[in-house]
């Protein structure tokens, strides 16, 4: 049965519902600001006897995850910026070695240490790959909330059927602020497809290995990366997710995600009130990027207004997006300062007259 | 008189080992070490249920030799990774297979923790005192005095640091049942380093705690030696900053004579 409607933080809800999605293994090493997220699941797993393991670093905590992904569990792992950059080489290995796995990451300020408030410079990391070589992670942006819930259900399903490492990319606000959500019934394991392919032991058949390191000398890890990009490819067919909303009549369009689009609705209903429509285009995969719909957008609005908690790393995508039919206005944040609504409305009201006050015009 | 011979195997190829040839040098100890513990995984009835976990370094390609299942893990993470699936799969055999710069350099970290935790995994530990697979750099456990490509004109103490012992650090802690310490250098050290991969072995399927055996193996290509001269080296300087032997045993298993 689904959950009453229940008051939980974002780390929290994010925590339950990775283990009615059927997760029963974390690995983690504690930073802010998603702490809450290990310390719900080091009391909750042990309730449905799953295993909760603070590992002695983030390095060890991803590889713990591999190991038992490797074992054909659905296993995750999360942390914080500094700490995502510490997981990025497990995240390599386990992209090269084909493992699902689900890796949140609520972001905080940058770089460095940066500070311990939201912020959403981690976009490059994210969606480029983050480790070496040549591979992709889907990431999605819930936008908090109830959608917290939804996208780590769907996360968990992403990796296992594509056998990748797939990363949600929240923030530290979202993480922290307390929001109704409902919860779907637990997942049953025994539904989701045999992972065949999983190390088990090798009794009734030959014996196996999983591995990344590819010598050949007849173009091996050549056919490899081939293969791994037909697997992108068809994320990128397949899996582009978005969100459209108030785009009749718009006089703009806001393109933000996660945070920050909530921000920005807030600035657009604000502006609502003054005569001025302005449309939202949301992104909830960063990668693959829901290039195609924007771009379709593009040509009945073709002014776009683009807003992050960061100096300029979506408005890279938006620009490959649109090229240059589109005027692309952009304002970014950075150093884990949160602006009002109001501060956005000034951005977009900027946008519309085109004055340069705040933000300023991307020439492509 | 009677013709009916009974006859009894009592050598053959293990089943836990591939018909394949290694890549490794002649002289080389990984390849008895191989065979020490794929004759252990038999005559225990462990193979198919057993899963590895190889090192970064000459034994990567370890996987091309076992006949079980085995993972690769990124330099040094073994035991991070054997963690994960021995939680997830407590009855199937987890043991890791490192070198020197992957347990006692790059994975320290790893290393101490997974034994402090008394995961029941067990750990052959190759001790060959050089980088192998890169060409003879230093190693965490080069002797004082000995030459590498990265401490030409030997490791000096004031520069380099000294030589790790990681099994004796190890021993500390609570998490740590067992840790022996033996050589590939002499059919003697070979036949008590089986023993000691059995009862290390015996320690994961008994619950009882994290156990190590090191094996103190000769290099002779990157120590620049003939193989005979390799183990003279072993047996005469080797063991003098690592003493053979056991390190720490609180299994209370009776040893049989």
């Amino acid at each position: 049965m689904p959950s009453e409607k229940m008051l939980m933080n974002g780390s929290q809800t994010v925590g339950e519902a990775a283990v009615r999605a059927g997760c029963r293994y974390y690995f983690g090493y504690p930073i802010t600001p998603q702490n809450e997220l290990p310390e719900y699941l080091s009391a909750r797993m042990p309730e449905v006897g799953g295993t909760f393991i603070q590992g002695e670093s983030e390095v060890a905590s991803i590889n713990m995850v591999l190991g038992a992904s490797v074992s054909g569990a659905r296993t995750m792992t999360s942390s914080s910026s500094p700490g995502i950059s510490l997981k990025q080489e497990g995240i390599s290995y386990m992209a090269g070695m084909e493992l699902p796995a689900v890796i949140i990451n609520m972001m905080r300020g940058g770089p460095g240490l940066g500070n311990i408030a939201p912020s959403a410079a981690d976009y490059f990391q994210a969606t480029r790959g983050g480790g070496h070589g040549d591979y992709r992670t889907p990431v999605l942006a819930p936008g908090g909330g109830q959608e917290l819930v939804d996208l780590t259900f769907e996360a968990f399903d992403l990796a296992d059927k594509y056998r990748n490492p797939v990363m949600i990319l929240g923030d530290g606000l979202m993480g922290q602020i307390m929001e109704p959500v409902v919860f779907p019934d637990f997942i049953d394991l025994k539904d989701l497809p045999e992972k065949d392919w999983a190390l088990r032991g090798c009794k009734g058949r030959e014996a196996r290995a999983i591995f990344s390191m590819i010598l050949g000398q007849k173009g091996e890890l050549y056919r490899h990366n081939l293969d791994l990009q037909k697997k992108y490819d068809r994320m990128t067919a397949e899996e582009q997710r978005w969100e459209i909303k108030y785009a009749e009549d718009a006089e703009l369009i806001v393109v933000a995600y996660g945070s920050a689009a909530r921000i920005a609705e807030s600035a657009i209903e604000e502006l609502k009130a003054e005569g001025i429509n302005a449309g939202l285009f949301r992104p909830i995969t960063l990668w693959p990027f829901p290039l195609p719909a924007l771009r379709e957008l593009s040509k009945k609005v073709p002014k776009l207004a683009v807003f992050e908690l960061c100096l300029g790393q979506m408005v890279e995508d938006v620009i490959l997006s649109v090229g240059e039919r589109s005027e692309i206005y952009f304002h970014g944040v950075p150093g884990g300062i949160i602006p009002t609504p109001a501060q956005v409305a000034e951005f977009l009201r900027s946008t519309v007259k085109g004055d340069g006050k705040v933000g300023r015009r991307i020439e492509v | 008189m009677s013709t009916d011979i009974e006859y009894k195997k009592i050598f053959g190829w293990p089943e836990s080992l591939k018909h394949n040839p290694t890549h490794y040098c002649p002289g080389c100890g990984h390849s008895i070490a191989h065979r020490l513990v794929a004759e252990c995984l038999d005559e225990m009835g462990l193979r198919e249920k057993t899963i590895g976990v190889p090192p970064v370094g000459c034994s990567v390609l370890a996987y091309n030799y076992f006949n079980f299942d085995m993972v690769e893990a990124p330099h040094g993470r073994a035991l991070a990774v054997a963690t994960g699936i021995k939680r997830v799969q407590p009855d199937k055999f987890v043991l890791t297979y490192q070198g020197d710069g992957d347990l006692a350099a790059i994975g320290t970290a790893e290393t101490i923790h997974a034994a402090n935790r008394g995961e029941r995994i067990s750990a052959i530990f190759i001790n060959n005192a050089i980088y192998g697979m890169t060409g003879g750099q230093m190693a965490p456990t080069t002797l004082l005095g000995q030459n590498a490509t990265t401490a030409p004109g030997g490791r000096d103490a004031r520069l380099h640091g000294q030589p790790i012992d990681i099994s004796r650090m190890l021993a500390v802690s609570n998490g740590v049942v067992f840790i022996e310490r033996c050589a590939l250098t002499s059919v003697k050290q070979i036949r008590k380093a089986k023993k000691a991969i059995k009862k290390s072995f015996q320690c994961q399927l008994d619950d009882l705690g994290f156990s190590l055996v090191e094996l103190l193996s000769p290099c002779p290509t990157n120590w620049k030696v003939s193989p005979k001269d390799s183990w003279n080296w072993v047996n005469e300087e080797m063991v003098k900053t690592y003493p053979l032997g056991v390190i720490k045993d609180t299994t209370g298993y009776e040893d049989k004579k």
